[in-house]
């Protein structure tokens, strides 16, 4: 990251209390252009939360973020998309019942600025705008190797491809910051290793900063820049995956004591 | 646009034509005897209905929200229209235009109705949005049994018959059309995923209460207009007309002709409305033959008789000439 | 307003609101477990005030004291519960929410044209089942038959909270709608706890004819309906779902309507309504409602 560029993405102090109950507390961040950095921990380590509240479904009891500088609390998790936010969920949330194509277009209504007199005439305007935005799609789509596919019902395509779809869904709304919980689970080695190159893609040809959630953490290793660890909400260790995986603190946080990081990244 | 597309909307607007033409020939040439103003009048009754229907399946089946109160929105489309009829009569304006204007005054009080109600939509969802619906249903039912300007509580009656049978059908042509072009728009395609997941539909940078209220809105006008009709067909009302029951009768209706198929509607409430007259001899019996019915499709076919398949007429011709068609709007 | 006039005001809408509060019970157990609203719940009322008008010229012919007739309604109520839930409920229950719902109306529908057919749509007048002479004090009437209807209607609400709160049924009870995998693996049986909750608030509906027909002692084929759906929102009202809610929602309408009634008597259902949507909008489960949000 450059020193004096502003970056895409700032926590500054981010928590929130559920009741009595810190879920995440004191959560510092900065994501810089094209960076990917990965946010990991236990099961119930506040992870979710972070994206949740990154992206509006809650709001942040304390503490503020910034996307491109512009501080986003209290926005709605539209109007943060609009900004620049997109993301994929952990379990898997298509429109099930629309086709492919029509995953990807439901994403694209920026793109498609026409009224509802426009729509009722079906005027010049409608039918550009719609042909561009298929092409547009169709393009995404092909992104994520899903060409072809853009008439099935998303509901029918296989696991691997759901996540994929998910993903040139939130492509789609031209976000500068993705955030993706937990893309590869569930999914094979080969799948795992087709996703990776997608994500790299991504990062390059569309200049995008990747904000991932990962259990599998030797995916976590091989692809992000940085790596930030939350245990019961709170963060215990940032920096590079190297220094992550000799954190005595992480390591312990995974396994409880007397563990080694070989035996973390093996297992994990 | 393409050639394909249209001539598509060509082939449909032929088809409509033939059926208009096909049906003023039946009763022209005096083929029911005696019976034809009545008949007449049943396909009248479908018309409206096939309007009140469609319009439900918008809220219902395309974005997947209960309404059990859309019989509150007819109303108010049916009194409003009385009411501005009742004012422009004698204003020289031709039947035609008293009976436009009376129409659009209807879908607009009641389309401002569908605002009022959407917004609840804010906050709730559900079954509990279904409540809120019936609720403000029987709210405006109990404002027209008290407002003297709509009889209260009395029948109101005196309104001009201007809904003939030709004016019906094709009022009910156009805003089946509109309502068709509207879901087959970036419209229909952002309510129907905030219908499969509220949730992804916000991060997909869809403003969701938005397009819930504006639907409302836009299923509350097209209601507003089949009251109209009725309103100017019946020539007399009263309030309780359009009870719980009624707004059950419709949503029933979209269910078994399928939520998501406006085929499903316009093929389902010219049915249901034909089927009563029909069965007029068993009269006792029709309403526990419906109940039955509806238990006997909600068993063997959940999403309503049609499901989500719409008819095409273009598919139809393209199967039977062998030729390549287009799917438009995907 | 004079003091007299809201006692008796207060006493009344006590009366109404216990048997709406009654009638919300059953409502608010089904929806409790799954999730459905059972829309024809206030025809089986109908059914039990039927069966009332049958058996309570049978049961003083007999020698017995009327009220006794309950008996059979209650038995009859559950068993019509239990047969609509086994025979058009269950098999649609995993076809979404949609067809339940549209199930339930068209059950209600049913039951309504049904009764009709056997009994005319002609008004039936039930008998007199309770007489006990109406005390006055001062310059108001009260009727000790409508402080025995508030009576039975705080015992019976008492009595199935206790049932839920503290027995093994009730227990099983609150557990299926929690998690139904999970209810299953720990040996309940979900299909019988369903149709027993069903049982149970078809039996209450029974009960609830009698408290009814004590008052208004007519008995027509589409009752059920009208006041099904204003313990419906009573229900809702309360927190749905919640047995205690149902008591405050039912008391809370049964007194806005009464009270409504006295001043503008044309609008006491639009204020009901008006009531239900303000609620709902600042506590959109209710007023003793849990809320219950999407987990993302």
């Amino acid at each position: 990251m450059a020193a004096n560029s502003t970056p895409v993405l700032r926590c500054q102090h981010l928590g929130i209390q559920f009741g009595g109950l810190k879920a995440v507390d004191d959560f510092n961040m900065e994501i810089g252009q094209s960076e990917l950095v990965g946010l990991i921990g236990p099961n119930g380590a506040g992870k979710t939360t972070v994206f949740n509240l990154i992206t509006g479904v809650y709001k942040p009891t304390e503490g503020s973020f910034y996307l491109n500088g512009e501080r986003m609390n209290g926005k709605k998790t539209h109007q943060i998309v609009h900004a620049g936010i997109a993301r994929t969920f952990q379990n898997i949330r298509l429109f099930k019942k629309m086709t492919v194509l029509e995953n990807v277009k439901a994403a694209m209504l920026e793109e498609l600025p026409y009224g509802m007199l426009q729509a009722i005439f079906r005027t010049k305007a409608y039918w550009e705008l719609e042909q561009a935005a298929t092409e547009r799609a169709k393009e995404l789509l092909k992104v994520v190797h899903l060409s072809g596919k853009e008439d099935l019902e998303a509901d029918n395509l296989p696991y691997g491809q759901q996540r994929r779809l998910e993903i040139a869904r939130a492509l789609a709304t031209n976000m500068k910051l993705l955030l993706l919980d937990e893309p590869a689970a569930g999914m094979n080695p080969t799948e795992t290793e087709e996703l990776l190159e997608i994500i790299n893609y991504i990062r390059k040809e569309f200049k995008v900063s990747v904000l991932l959630i990962e259990h599998d953490m030797s995916l976590v290793m091989k692809i992000c820049e940085r790596i930030q660890v939350l245990d019961f909400g709170t963060t215990i260790a940032s920096g590079t995956p190297e220094e992550i995986a000799n954190n005595k603190k992480v390591i312990e946080a995974y396994l409880g004591k007397d563990k080694t990081a070989q035996e973390v990244t093996k297992n994990a | 646009m393409s050639k394909k597309i249209r001539v598509s909307y060509l082939l449909n607007a032929v088809g409509v034509a033939l059926v208009f033409v096909v049906l003023s020939i039946l009763f022209s040439a005096g083929v029911f005897g005696t019976s034809t103003t009545y008949i007449q009048g049943i396909c009248t009754t479908a018309c409206y209905t096939i309007i009140m229907v469609a319009s439900l399946n918008l809220v219902v089946g395309f974005m997947g929200e209960f309404s059990l109160g859309h019989a509150g929105f007819v109303s108010v489309g049916a009194y409003a229209s009385a009411i501005v009829s009742g004012l422009l009569t004698g204003k020289g304006l031709p039947d035609l235009g008293l009976f436009l204007v009376a129409l659009l005054a209807g879908g607009l009080a009641a389309g401002l109705m569908g605002v009022l109600v959407g917004i609840p939509a804010l906050r709730l969802r559900g079954d509990y949005l279904a409540i809120v619906t019936m609720a403000f249903a029987e709210i405006i039912r109990v404002c027209f049994c008290n407002f003297s300007i709509t009889g209260g509580g009395k029948t109101m009656s005196g309104i001009l018959k201007l809904s003939t049978f030709p004016r019906a059908f094709w009022v009910m042509v156009v805003c089946v059309s509109i309502m068709f072009l509207f879901v087959r728009s970036k419209f229909g395609r952002t309510i129907r995923a905030i219908r499969e997941d509220y949730i992804a539909a916000s991060a997909s940078g869809i403003n969701v209460t938005f397009y819930k209220v504006m639907t409302f809105a836009v299923s509350a006008f097209f209601a507003g207009i089949g009251g109209s009709i009725y309103a100017h067909y019946m020539t007399a009302m009263i309030p309780t007309n359009f009870n719980f029951a009624y707004s059950a009768e419709l949503l029933s209706e979209v269910i078994i002709g399928g939520t998501g198929s406006l085929t499903g509607s316009v093929i389902g409430a010219a049915f249901l409305s034909v089927l009563p007259e029909a069965m007029r001899d068993f009269a006792t019996y029709r309403m526990l033959a419906y109940s039955v019915v509806l238990v006997l499709v909600m068993l063997f076919r959940p999403g309503g008789i049609f499901g989500h398949w719409e008819f095409s007429l273009t598919r139809l011709l393209g199967k039977l000439f062998k030729r390549d068609t287009v799917k438009e709007g995907a | 307003m004079t003091a007299s006039l809201f006692v008796q005001g207060l006493i009344n809408g006590l009366n109404q609101g216990a048997i709406y509060a009654l009638i919300a019970l059953g409502y608010t157990m089904v929806y409790g477990i799954i999730r459905m609203i059972n829309f024809a719940h206030g025809d089986f009322i109908m059914i039990g005030a039927y069966t009332l008008f049958y058996t309570i010229p049978l049961m003083v012919n007999a020698g017995m004291p009327a009220w006794m007739a309950v008996i059979i309604a209650i038995v009859v109520c559950a068993l019509v519960g239990v047969l609509v839930e086994i025979l058009a409920y269950k098999p649609v229950r995993k076809a979404g929410s949609m067809s339940a719902l549209i199930t339930a109306l068209a059950m209600s529908i049913f039951l309504e044209n049904l009764a009709m057919v056997l009994f005319g749509a002609k008004p039936h007048n039930v008998q007199a089942i309770f007489s006990l002479p109406t005390v006055r004090i001062g310059t108001v009437s009260l009727p000790l038959n409508v402080l025995l209807t508030i009576a039975i209607g705080l015992l019976i609400m008492l009595a199935m909270q206790f049932f839920v709160k503290k027995t093994n049924l009730g227990k099983a009870m609150r557990a299926v709608p929690q998690d139904k995998d999970a209810s299953t693996l720990v040996g309940i049986n979900v299909d019988k706890i369903i149709t027993l909750t069903f049982a149970i608030g078809s039996g209450l509906a029974a009960v609830a004819a009698l408290m009814y027909c004590s008052t208004y002692p007519r008995v027509t084929n589409d009752m059920g309906s009208m006041m099904g759906m204003k313990a419906f929102i009573a229900a809702v009202l309360g927190g749905i779902g919640v047995i205690p809610g149902a008591m405050l929602g039912g008391i809370l309408v049964g007194l806005i309507e009464i009270f409504v009634k006295l001043f503008a008597p044309g609008w006491y259902e639009a204020v009901t309504y008006g009531t239900l949507i303000v609620i709902l909008l600042v506590k959109p489960s209710g007023i003793l409602g849990k809320n219950v949000g999407e987990k993302v």
